[in-house]
């Protein structure tokens, strides 16, 4: 089901599902997609709770567009205190795992482990070097090329789909420039203060992500204390999306040791 | 009617390379680029802007980054360079693109200094900027209006406060101490123009009493002109034709023929200046909500912004001389030609007092070139300065 929930003044769209150990999912740059299988087959685990970002789907960009990604984590742990939500699993793919780890440097109070899938945020090498893909200089072919293992599975038939889903695609687009346009889908100071993530955090990363590699999530892996990082066959950027049985069953294994 | 010369000062020898590749903007590498090409060409287009004022007309400069399509990457430095070779026209810059400009209070002084160094012969464009500029500048789209608007603000009262140093804590922009030195000839500013194509950007033009200009599109014209002089109504005042311009691509020659040759050649210009790698086309956030769910709907179909009598998009890429003509786009003929092209689209607009002329757009040769700026002035010209006189000037009301 999805709700609208007020949380310090921002009016945000909220899908919730299943029982359980809660687990706050932020969802990839692309969009939530609540209509796709990963948040079923995790409601099948958890009550899985996924706002839509500010900007995205129906919902206005926080503060008019005036805000950016450490105003998103400070709502989203905002968020977490008005649900109540006490031992809650964390997960965040891509542009949702950037978030997910700028909350987690500012409190991890409320959270037992961290999933962070091929999550964008951080910058490891040179000043002339990329370490994020510039996915908004590719042709949507070359894009799919570099973010999936099997670039069919992520094409979509525009031309079919209903003007108000349509108009949430554009809208979600603006809001990802709005978010991560420059410094290009990173914070500079991120990675200074990876150490301070002291729950359990698991990599989840795609064998042919060509967006940010599996070389990039090695390097997270090194700054978070204690982090694993899993690899998944046959995926790109959004193992969730390309794999999700794969992924629900390496996410619920590490937070739960359960073989789903 | 005055009408403002215009080149982009275009680096022509690589087009044909740059259509082979599909883009002739942002990653088209600068090794088709010949340094000794570059510095011939860069002189021979500021003669032809020198000639411009010895024979009566005004001069518009622009700029673009990272293109085979302009040399121009900077509108002062050009300006700055024509005021001191010419007396008389009156400097007209299309403009700063100051969405895109770290440094709003930069753009102030060297506006001012222009305005100093011509003697207050500065007009002074402050527009958005083509989508494929957000690339090379590296300027967040989804805030691109915010940030002009912010930058807008901040340079006019930069130039017309003479009591500062002020302060100013916006959203974008932060300083201390502002306090131009020089501050501009013209008092408060010199007058400032926008561009746009949108019948929105015609009512924002009128709510600060701009000039406002649209280029190519006959179809875009009349719609962003009327949208001016109905806001410009409901606030009190009435737009005179001084508040329009329009721009578009001229060729004339002693027969038809070879206006419409010269004519061809310059509409070059039009058909190349769209091509440019997809990607870059329509950055996050530049275009409205609207403009991209159909752009969605359509596959991404890209038609660039000229428009025929009913509003359907034209390809530019391939346009015949004809269809440019049909569409608003070119001027070309017999002076008479000329004349009557002009004078039908300005009826039909509702009146205009500024004509852009692009009349050089790359293979356009220096010899040609110079004849149709002369030619144009002697024959041509005179006939429209004569165009809706009755509605040059706009109230006194209308200065703010």
């Amino acid at each position: 089901m999805t709700q609208t929930i007020q949380v310090g003044g921002t009016v945000l769209e909220l899908t919730e599902r299943g029982q359980g150990r809660p687990l706050l999912f932020l969802h990839a740059g692309e969009g939530l997609a609540p209509e796709r299988p990963w948040l079923d087959l995790l409601s099948r685990h958890y009550r899985v709770i996924a706002p839509t970002h500010p900007g995205y789907g129906t919902s206005a960009p926080i503060d008019g567009g005036a805000g950016g990604i450490d105003d998103l984590a400070y709502l989203y742990l905002d968020l977490a205190r008005e649900l109540g939500l006490e031992g809650a699993v964390l997960v965040g793919a891509d542009l949702g795992g950037w978030i997910a780890a700028e909350m987690m440097v500012r409190s991890s109070a409320r959270f037992s482990s961290l999933v962070l899938v091929a999550p964008l945020g951080i910058k490891l090498r040179g000043r002339d070097e990329r370490d994020i893909a510039d996915f908004h200089a590719m042709t949507r072919a070359e894009y799919l090329e570099a973010a999936w293992a099997d670039p069919a599975k992520g094409e979509v038939d525009y031309a079919a789909l209903p003007d108000t889903e349509l108009a949430a695609i554009v809208r979600g687009r603006e809001a990802f420039a709005l978010y991560g346009w420059k410094p290009y889908m990173h914070n500079p100071r991120l990675k200074r203060w990876l150490h301070r993530i002291d729950r359990p955090t698991l990599l989840l990363w795609g064998a042919q992500d060509g967006i940010v590699t599996p070389e990039y999530g090695e390097g997270w892996r090194r700054e978070i204390p204690g982090a694993r990082l899993d690899i998944v066959p046959a995926a790109g950027h959004f193992p969730h999306w390309e794999q999700p049985d794969d992924f629900v069953q390496r996410l619920s294994a590490f937070i739960d040791g359960r073989n789903a | 009617m005055r009408v403002w010369y215009f080149s982009e000062m275009a680096y022509h020898p690589a087009w044909e390379e740059g259509l082979k590749r599909g883009s002739l903007r942002v990653v088209l590498p600068n090794a088709n680029y010949d340094p000794e090409i570059g510095h011939q060409l860069l002189n021979r287009y500021l003669d032809e802007f020198r000639l411009c004022d010895e024979v009566g007309l005004d001069i518009m400069v622009n700029e673009h980054h990272s293109t085979s399509t302009c040399l121009t990457i900077s509108v002062p430095m050009a300006l700055a360079v024509i005021a001191r070779e010419t007396k008389r026209a009156r400097l007209l810059s299309l403009g700063t693109p100051i969405a895109n400009r770290p440094d709003p209070v930069r753009v102030a002084e060297e506006m001012a200094w222009l305005d100093v160094l011509s003697g207050g012969r500065l007009e002074m464009g402050l527009v958005k900027g083509a989508p494929y500029e957000i690339a090379p500048a590296n300027s967040n789209p989804a805030t691109l209006m915010r940030r002009y608007w912010e930058a807008h603000d901040l340079i006019l009262k930069a130039m017309s406060t003479t009591s500062g140093p002020f302060s100013w804590e916006g959203e974008f922009f932060h300083y201390r101490n502002v306090n131009i030195w020089p501050r501009p000839y013209q008092q408060p500013t010199p007058p400032v123009w926008m561009t746009g194509l949108s019948p929105e950007t015609g009512r924002m033009a009128a709510e600060h009493g701009h000039v406002v200009g649209t280029l190519l599109s006959l179809s875009a014209a009349g719609p962003m002109f009327e949208a001016y002089r109905k806001r410009a109504q409901e606030l009190g005042w009435t737009a005179g034709a001084d508040r329009f311009a329009y721009a578009g691509v001229v060729g004339v020659g002693a027969t038809r023929e070879e206006g419409l040759r010269r004519a061809n050649l310059a509409a070059d210009y039009v058909r190349t200046s769209v091509v440019v790698a997809e990607p870059f086309t329509n950055p996050p956030g530049y275009n409205s909500l609207a403009a991209n769910v159909a752009a969605l709907k359509s596959g991404g179909k890209r038609g660039g912004f000229v428009r025929d009598r009913n509003g359907n998009p034209v390809d530019q890429r391939t346009a015949s001389i004809e269809q440019l003509i049909e569409s608003g786009t070119c001027f070309a003929g017999t002076p008479d030609d000329v004349y009557n092209q002009i004078k039908g689209l300005h009826d039909s607009v509702g009146g205009f007092g500024n004509l852009l002329m692009f009349g050089q757009g790359g293979f356009l040769d220096h010899a040609d070139t110079v004849v149709n700026i002369t030619l144009f002035a002697e024959e041509v010209l005179p006939r429209l300065r004569e165009l809706s006189p009755s509605r040059a000037a706009t109230q006194a009301a209308a200065a703010q």
